[in-house]
């Protein structure tokens, strides 16, 4: 079998110890601002609203006799209880307006008001996606505006803007190499991925219909460049390098990587997932990449959401644009816009492999990017990628005497420090670590990726960390990894104070309950 | 009755035409939690080396190779319901899939159990 | 820079402890002649609130504001009233800039909106199980017919004429990579849909039947005939509800032997953003819940026996199973899930079912009125909020006309389908509780101008 051992422990401990935290109870079983919030299914009613409409005019239906008969079983709130659920269920969320938020290789960055602010004008917001073009001209103004910023900040060619995140991102990327390649009546079959990669890389590269092999990383954690070089043959499409890496380690032949798979006739992806670091700094093009997505969600600040949405426009190399999908904006020289779709592809962009999704992407995250670059300009992106690098080095060098970093000998990270889970004791593991961060008012570190180093840990401040936030959050963590290294039986049953203990995720995979059912006894008494 | 080992951690228990599929207790161990395991349909026909079976565990999800070639006669049903069998008792009731041999001579390439006991030792 | 809080000396300082000179000596690893020595060339130099502010409101203006004039598009995307608590809630910091809930400890917020949202997503559906959510409808599409090839093991998927032709381009795209085989044609301008056809293509090739409800000219069909023939072929059917109102006054696809069902859900407190983020639903039979796409949230109980929510079934999901994952689906759309869940809130079935009602109701008026014109004929005999005009002329010179008089009057056949010289005429037109009697009066009037 392929036994994927590495990684978080998932056995339940039975008996732990578990201490009282609190001898002292309550009737509710609340904790003053520590409130538990019940489902709504358990509070609303099917007859209640926080919504008031007018009487529906007095004509007869045209529904073809499917009428909805029974009930559809939703729960309603007055406006107070919705606000008042959501608002008490959003206290039990961490989140970076709560504070630092250091989790590696996702960039939780300040999400600025203003992106805010200016996602909600009408005339972004209110606005329908197949209006007549002149009716928005402002709108394919902002998509426009942004695609060139991105261009000259990659130093590429073109860019696909409607990918909805960054692994549809990836997938156009992949489809425009497929594309381009058959064109050329080229069938490769295989996309050679370093073994650090993100694992969306690998899932990208199997859906769009190739082979996947690995790449191994020499002992910097760098990719083996004699290793891919071996490799290349007219079989490889292609390879999905990050870079700056997993190992928050910038790629040093890269250039040289780029040239051996041109030459061997491929081409070459990279996840731009780590752009934060060097925006302003290196230029993709110049590396010889032909096709990166950019997490508008990371290094330009949209929001995460608590999981989306996210945005992946795609910069491509001069030989991949004419295959990008469909739609897009163009500037006329009076500065007239208009969108390439299905009636006017056969003649502006024939070679184009279509559309990835229904409309133009994700306008909400442009708008807000958009106002993000503008804020920063060419100087202030700089200084970012700057101000992102030197909080991660301040960190790798503020804790490598009591961590083990297995990389720290080769020379500074890049915009994220990884750590390992070497001289810990007694059992305890980086999830222990980790749980025992919650405790401390923080948000645990990315844990267990890159899979190459035991137990990984990956912390990445952002630029928008002070010197005093981090200087707060190192000694946390000292602390924390000391207790890890002395057995501290206590990290085990960590967190303590959080809304909620450990989570058995044993029990919710083995028999999932995905949607609320009404208990029996409930059922029963209604009847 | 034989037991074989492989060193993809899989063992084999031979009666007769028929072989009995599961993975060893040292799988298990590394695995964690088991929550799911997929099994091979009835009537498929392996080849040795063949994806066979899926186990999940919270973490992570391994593919389960066909350890010898042959048609699958019958699964571990009781899996379905309770895929902790293959913690608690990996090597007996958590078994996998039974298939009817088609090449016995692959078997002379599988561990005994002292050879994979000592395979193990050496991880 | 407001967003950025090192000073010069905390950057000096910082730099002496990790041993550098300067920032240069940070950046080695990059080849000389890669890095930059100064901002980039031809781009503007950071700027405050107030210059952004009016660059952006000065690009907005430039932009006709659905609210600010008669408006009647849909086709894919719906303009609804949002009640005002839905924009308050998604604005909550600790929803806004969370992440993804990895620890499920500190997001239980997320973590519970999100069973709450795969419940009423399953619930109005009429299916077992719903997901957290896809980046949209189209995608959500295709990775329906992706999922039922995975359990079919079939790769020949039928596509109703009457589905959006965006979800039909992107499930095309995708097909072309991935080898599968789509059937599909485009729709006729009658009130009859292409369901007998369907009917007749199933065999035991085929790996699912895609069908919207309602489809793209805005007539409903029942689909319990398909689902029993796919049944007996062992196909799946797959709806595709881009209009989740109208399930609050029509029968869900669920009830009617879907298999998969999956959705649009921007109608429902998102907006309509120019096209996204919008927030794909996606639910199923309880059978097929391991072969489903997307991150699910289950429930749990902690270390001292209290309920709480996680992710679960995660290792289908790419992080984990890499090149043999079910979809290579990262980041979901949880902002807008939140959005929809909260509008769902406030509505409850008693608000859904009215606002349904509502918008059935002004859509039948609407409809009756401009079918009086001279030279506009309605094809529908069944719709809900949405109906198509054959009108005697382009209709996308109509629609740009109106334009020109502030007046949106619905979505061209012609923008949806280029190369069909049949449906140049098309008009499809949307009336939602947003519009009042006057502006469908305004419409009426403009078209009898346009057409005569």
């Amino acid at each position: 079998m392929s036994m994927l051992a590495e990684g978080r422990p998932t056995k339940q401990d039975a008996d732990l110890n578990m201490p009282e935290q609190n001898a002292v109870t309550t009737h509710s079983g609340n904790r003053a601002l520590m409130v538990d919030e019940p489902l709504i299914f358990e509070t609303g009613s099917s007859d209640r609203s926080g919504v008031d409409f007018p009487e529906a005019p007095d004509v007869e239906s045209r529904l073809g006799g499917l009428e909805r008969a029974a009930p559809i079983g939703l729960p309603g709130l007055s406006e107070g209880e919705t606000v008042r659920h959501y608002t008490r269920l959003s206290r039990q969320n961490y989140a970076i307006d709560v504070g630092l938020f250091p989790l590696g290789s996702c960039t939780m960055k300040h999400n600025p008001r203003l992106n805010e602010k200016m996602a909600r004008l009408k005339g972004f917001a209110d606005i329908h996606p197949l209006q007549p073009v002149e009716t928005v001209q402002g709108a394919l103004g902002v998509i426009n505006e942004l695609a060139v910023w991105l261009i000259k900040l990659t130093g590429m060619h073109g860019v696909a803007m409607s990918p909805k995140a960054g692994a549809h991102g990836e997938l156009c990327g992949i489809l425009c190499i497929r594309a381009a390649l058959e064109a050329r009546g080229d069938a490769r079959e295989v996309i050679l991925v370093p073994e650090s990669a993100h694992g969306t890389n690998p899932a990208t590269a199997a859906f769009a219909g190739y082979k996947v092999e690995d790449i191994p990383a020499n002992s910097d954690g760098r990719v083996d460049l004699e290793a891919l070089k071996a490799r290349l043959g007219p079989d490889v499409a292609g390879v999905m390098i990050t870079n700056p890496n997993t190992c928050g380690l910038f790629e040093p032949d890269m250039k040289a990587i780029s040239d051996a798979v041109h030459e061997a006739g491929g081409f070459v992806y990279c996840d731009g997932a780590n752009f934060n670091a060097i925006v302003g700094k290196v230029r993709p093009g110049d590396l010889g990449v032909d096709a990166m997505h950019i997490n508008l969600h990371k290094t330009f600040s949209t929001p995460h959401g608590g999981g989306g949405p996210g945005s992946g426009p795609v910069v491509l190399s001069e030989a991949l644009s004419p295959y990008g999908p469909l739609p897009f904006t163009e500037r006329f020289a009076d500065g007239h816009l208009t969108l390439v779709e299905e009636e006017t592809v056969a003649e502006r962009h024939p070679d184009g492999f279509g559309r990835m999704t229904a409309f133009h992407g994700q306008m909400g995250m442009f708008t807000r990017a958009l106002t993000y670059i503008l804020s920063h300009g060419a100087d202030g992106l700089k200084q970012v990628a700057e101000d992102a690098v030197l909080n991660a080095n301040y960190i790798l060098r503020s804790l490598e005497d009591v961590l083990d970093a297995p990389f720290a000998h080769s020379g500074p990270c890049m915009h994220e420090a990884l750590f390992s889970d070497k001289g810990f004791s007694n059992d305890l593991s980086t999830l222990d670590l980790a749980k025992g961060m919650i405790d401390e008012g923080y948000h645990p570190m990315t844990m267990y990726f890159p899979l190459v180093v035991h137990g990984a840990m990956l912390v990445e401040p952002t630029e928008t960390e002070s010197k005093a936030a981090i200087d707060d959050f190192v000694g946390a963590f000292r602390s924390v990894a000391e207790r890890a290294k002395a057995g501290d039986e206590l990290l085990k049953s960590a967190p303590h104070f959080a809304p909620r203990r450990r989570l058995d995720e044993t029990q919710a995979a083995r028999k999932p309950i995905l949607v609320w059912t009404e208990p029996e006894e409930f059922a029963q008494a209604a009847e | 009755m034989s037991r074989y080992f492989t060193d993809e951690h899989e063992w084999v228990d031979v009666e007769g035409d028929t072989a009995t599929v599961g993975i060893t207790d040292y799988a298990q161990e590394q695995l964690g939690d088991i929550v799911f395991v997929e099994t091979p349909d009835v009537g498929s026909v392996l080849g040795q080396g063949d994806d066979a079976a899926v186990v999940e565990s919270v973490k992570a999800a391994s593919d389960v190779y066909a350890a010898v070639s042959g048609e699958v006669v019958e699964v571990n049903e009781m899996l379905e319901d309770e895929p902790g069998l293959v913690n608690s008792s990996a090597e007996e009731d958590g078994w996998f899939f039974r298939v009817t041999l088609s090449d016995k001579s692959e078997l002379d390439d599988l561990m005994d159990e002292k050879a994979y006991k000592a395979f193990v030792d050496d991880l | 820079m407001r967003y950025l809080p090192l000073t010069p000396d905390d950057r000096q300082s910082m730099l002496a402890k990790v041993g550098a000179q300067s920032i240069d000596d940070l950046f080695v690893d990059v080849p000389e002649e890669a890095r930059l020595t100064g901002p980039i060339d031809g781009l503007p130099m950071h700027a405050g609130e107030m210059a952004v502010e009016a660059h952006m409101k000065a690009l907005a203006k430039k932009n006709h504001a659905a609210g600010d004039m008669p408006f009647f598009l849909g086709a894919g995307a719906y303009r609804h009233h949002v009640p005002a608590s839905v924009d308050h809630i998604i604005q909550r910091g600790e929803f806004l800039t969370a992440y993804t809930p990895y620890q499920p400890e500190i997001a239980q917020g997320t973590l519970q909106t999100l069973f709450e949202f795969q419940t009423q997503v399953a619930r109005l559906f009429g299916v077992d199980v719903a997901n957290a959510s896809m980046y949209d409808g189209s995608t959500a599409c295709w990775e329906a017919i992706v999922m039922a090839r995975r359990i079919t093991k079939r790769g020949n998927a039928i596509l109703s004429s009457g589905l959006h032709p965006h979800y039909v381009s992107v499930a095309k795209t995708m097909a072309r990579f991935t080898k599968d085989a789509i059937a599909y044609t485009a729709p006729q301008l009658d009130a009859a849909t292409d369901g007998q056809s369907l009917l007749d293509q199933i065999d035991d090739e085929t790996s699912c039947v895609v069908v919207q409800y309602p489809d793209i000219l805005g007539r409903i069909d029942d689909m319990s005939a398909l689902a029993k023939k796919a049944q007996d072929h062992k196909a799946l059917l797959i709806a595709v509800v881009t209009e989740p109102v109208a399930l609050g006054a029509i029968q869900s696809p669920g009830e009617m032997g879907a298999d998969i069902v999956v959705g649009e859900g921007q109608a429902l407190g998102v907006g309509l953003q120019f096209g996204g983020p919008y927030v794909g639903l996606f639910g199923c039979k309880k059978k097929y819940v391991r072969q489903m796409p997307g991150r699910l949230c289950g429930e749990t109980v902690d270390a001292e026996g209290k309920r709480g929510f996680v992710l679960t079934l995660s290792t289908r999901e790419q992080h984990i199973r890499r090149e043999k994952a079910t979809s290579n689906i990262c980041t979901n759309s949880g902002l807008c899930a939140l959005a929809f869940t909260a509008h769902m809130t406030l509505l409850g079935e008693k608000g859904l079912r009215e606002l349904a009602l509502l918008n059935h109701k002004k859509a039948v008026q609407a409809a009756d009125r401009l079918a009086q014109i001279d030279g506009a004929k309605l094809i529908n005999k069944s719709f809900f909020n949405e109906f198509t005009l054959i009108l005697d002329k382009d209709a996308r010179q109509v629609v740009r006309q109106l334009a020109e008089q502030r007046i949106l009057a619905g979505v061209s056949l012609g923008r949806l389908y280029p190369e069909e010289d049949s449906l140049a005429h098309g008009l499809v037109v949307a009336v939602t509780e947003t519009a009042n009697d006057d502006e469908i009066e305004a419409l009426a009037t403009a078209l009898e101008g346009a057409l005569s």
